[in-house]
């Protein structure tokens, strides 16, 4: 994936037309070394980081959270509430940088964009048929551009699953390019849904799909199936990306969401990100975690280190 | 046949009803074994068992958590040549025994001895019970070994706290060995968590911990580093349990000031109704 010239890039573009072209490019791409993946993510994962750089660790990944509640339970005051602990993490601190974006249901975006308005943090919010994608196109396409008026600037959408798998990338791919039309000017994340996809070359397919189509992000899940994001699928994911660049020049970034809960984990991901696509991604334009109760653990983290005394959860906000 | 190889035991921690070896990988030498030197992280680590042991523990009924106790005496019992094979004479081992069954014995009677009705001027009833405060870090006398390790814990645990203890420095082996005992009695995991090393080390990580709830200093001798704790444990007013006198005898009745210091109470108004 090496190949920059004007016209291997124009037959990337043109991929998307036919159905046989972009299935003989998807299933073109090299096989992964599952073994092999697991254990470069597991090898990555045995990297100690202590003091100073820890410390710039914690603080960019609280910029890289992507505060989150998805819940049938969600209410005005919650999600006002959530907004605006992204504003201020941890008010006994002024220090403490912003997080990157809330994410919320779109009938919640109205009550977050009130908070966030002018604050800089970015607002997210899920559509096309969250979590399962399975509706017809014009009700996802009508759930984008509602919540985009509502007032996100970000929407996390989900691959039509059921299509990738039957093998009609066709489908996938022009859902993708018609959402990201209804989304506008906003950043388009696009939820491969790894858990579901069974296999590490599905997910390096999807990836490609994704970015093909115009997704200015790759995210793993949904955070609604049992198998959320992992490393080795992260590290798949980021080899997309940096090899995507190659070949076509521009960047997009990786969500890794759900299942990432302490300040362990996510450092295991930045030492990934920095260890695979480089410094160039170690910035919340361009990573983002989504998750939830990560971020109290990484308060309480930059707590330890800027007290020296280990903190509780009863000094924490409950999301 | 060649002769066999005797298998050595090291000795680790007891962390969230699991046995890891100190996160930092240390370990020091006590009576010819290798015995796990806890560190700051291994504290932090067993502070989030405890935690999350609280609400299991404090939630079971009183009569379960005297029924787990009682299970843990009589595997306590069974384990009696292993801890005089230690050095421990048989006598403390029955009266650990012993007071491991009194305190079970409280599981159930606590809370109708210390609260109770409070008259009223008013048409209420107004009770008052007794609620396990949480988490509880404890440093063990050092000595009686095993005697004085389970004066501090059983009456902790008793009421539905949990404990870390940090284990007497000189005396770790009986404190691991009554982990244990204390695995296979049905006690759940996180109830109990036992530090070895240096108290220097492990205590003052306990006393400053937000996420702790009272510091019981039995086992500290030195005076300056039990004012030092004090001081930390104040930060977030933690109960403490002043550092018993050097000649304490813990073969005598304790009564239940352990047990009812590691208590808060729990008042409610309610409407008579009738």
């Amino acid at each position: 994936m090496t190949a920059t010239t004007t016209s291997a890039r124009s037959e990337l573009s043109e991929l998307g037309r036919s159905e046989t072209a972009l299935r003989t490019f998807l299933h073109g791409l090299p096989g992964v070394d599952q073994v092999g993946a697991e254990q470069r993510a597991a090898q990555l994962g045995t990297r100690s980081i202590k003091t100073t750089a820890k410390a710039q660790a914690i603080d960019l990944a609280i910029r890289m959270v992507d505060l989150t509640t998805l819940e049938g339970a969600d209410t005005p005051g919650k999600v006002r509430a959530l907004a605006a602990k992204a504003l201020r993490p941890d008010p006994a601190d002024p220090s403490c940088p912003h997080v990157g974006a809330v994410c919320v249901y779109p009938a919640m975006v109205p009550y977050v964009a009130e908070v966030l308005r002018g604050s800089g943090v970015h607002l997210a919010s899920v559509a096309t048929a969250f979590p399962s994608g399975q509706a017809p196109l014009e009700i996802k396409l009508a759930d984008t551009r509602a919540a985009v008026a509502a007032g996100a600037d970000e929407i996390d959408m989900v691959i039509n699953r059921g299509a990738f798998l039957a093998g009609r990338y066709k489908e996938v791919y022009d859902e993708i390019v018609a959402t990201k039309e209804a989304a506008g000017d906003a950043h388009l994340k696009v939820i491969l849904e790894t858990g579901e996809l069974a296999t590490y070359d599905n997910v390096r397919r999807a990836s490609w799909l994704a970015m093909l189509a115009g997704g200015d992000f790759i995210k793993t899940s949904t955070g609604k199936v049992p198998v959320a994001a992992t490393l080795p699928v992260t590290l798949v994911m980021l080899e997309a990306v940096r090899d995507f660049r190659a070949a076509t020049g521009r960047q997009v970034g990786v969500k890794p969401a759900g299942g990432i809960k302490n300040t362990k984990d996510a450092i295991k991901y930045l030492v990934m990100v920095n260890e695979t696509v480089g410094a160039d991604w170690l910035d919340p334009d361009w990573f983002r975690f989504g998750a939830s109760s990560l971020l109290n653990d990484l308060l309480m983290q930059r707590t330890k280190l800027t007290t020296g005394t280990y903190s509780g959860p009863d000094y924490f906000t409950l999301d | 046949m060649s002769e066999r190889v005797a298998v050595r035991k090291t000795y680790k921690l007891f962390i969230g009803g699991k046995f890891p070896r100190s996160e930092s990988g240390r370990s020091y030498l006590v009576q010819s074994s290798n015995v796990s030197l806890a560190s700051r992280k291994d504290a932090r680590d067993a502070v989030v068992a405890a935690r999350a042991a609280v609400k299991g523990w404090a939630g079971a009924t009183a009569y379960n958590r005297g029924q787990i106790l009682y299970r843990a005496a009589e595997m306590l019992e069974g384990r009696r040549e292993q801890f005089v094979a230690l050095g421990i004479p048989g006598d403390e081992v029955d009266a650990a025994v012993d007071r491991w069954v009194w305190y079970a014995g409280w599981a159930d009677k606590l809370s109708q001895v210390y609260g109770g009705a409070n008259p009223v001027a008013g048409p209420y009833f107004n009770l008052s019970a007794p609620e396990p405060t949480g988490v509880v870090a404890v440093v063990a006398p050092e000595r009686p070994a095993l005697l004085g390790l389970v004066s501090v814990i059983a009456p902790a645990i008793v009421t539905g706290n949990t404990v870390v203890v940090a284990a007497s420095p000189t005396e770790p082996l009986a404190a691991v060995t009554l982990a244990e005992v204390l695995a296979t009695s049905d006690l759940p995991g996180g109830v109990v968590n036992i530090l070895t090393g240096r108290i220097t080390e492990t205590a003052p990580t306990l006393a400053a911990h937000m996420d702790v709830n009272a510091i019981d200093l039995s086992g500290v001798t030195d005076g300056e580093l039990a004012a030092d704790l004090e001081v930390k444990a104040a930060e977030n007013l933690k109960r403490v349990l002043r550092p018993a006198p050097v000649d304490h005898d813990w073969s005598v009745d304790p009564g239940v000031t352990r047990m009812t210091s590691l208590l808060e109470t729990k008042t409610v108004w309610h409407p008579k109704g009738v």
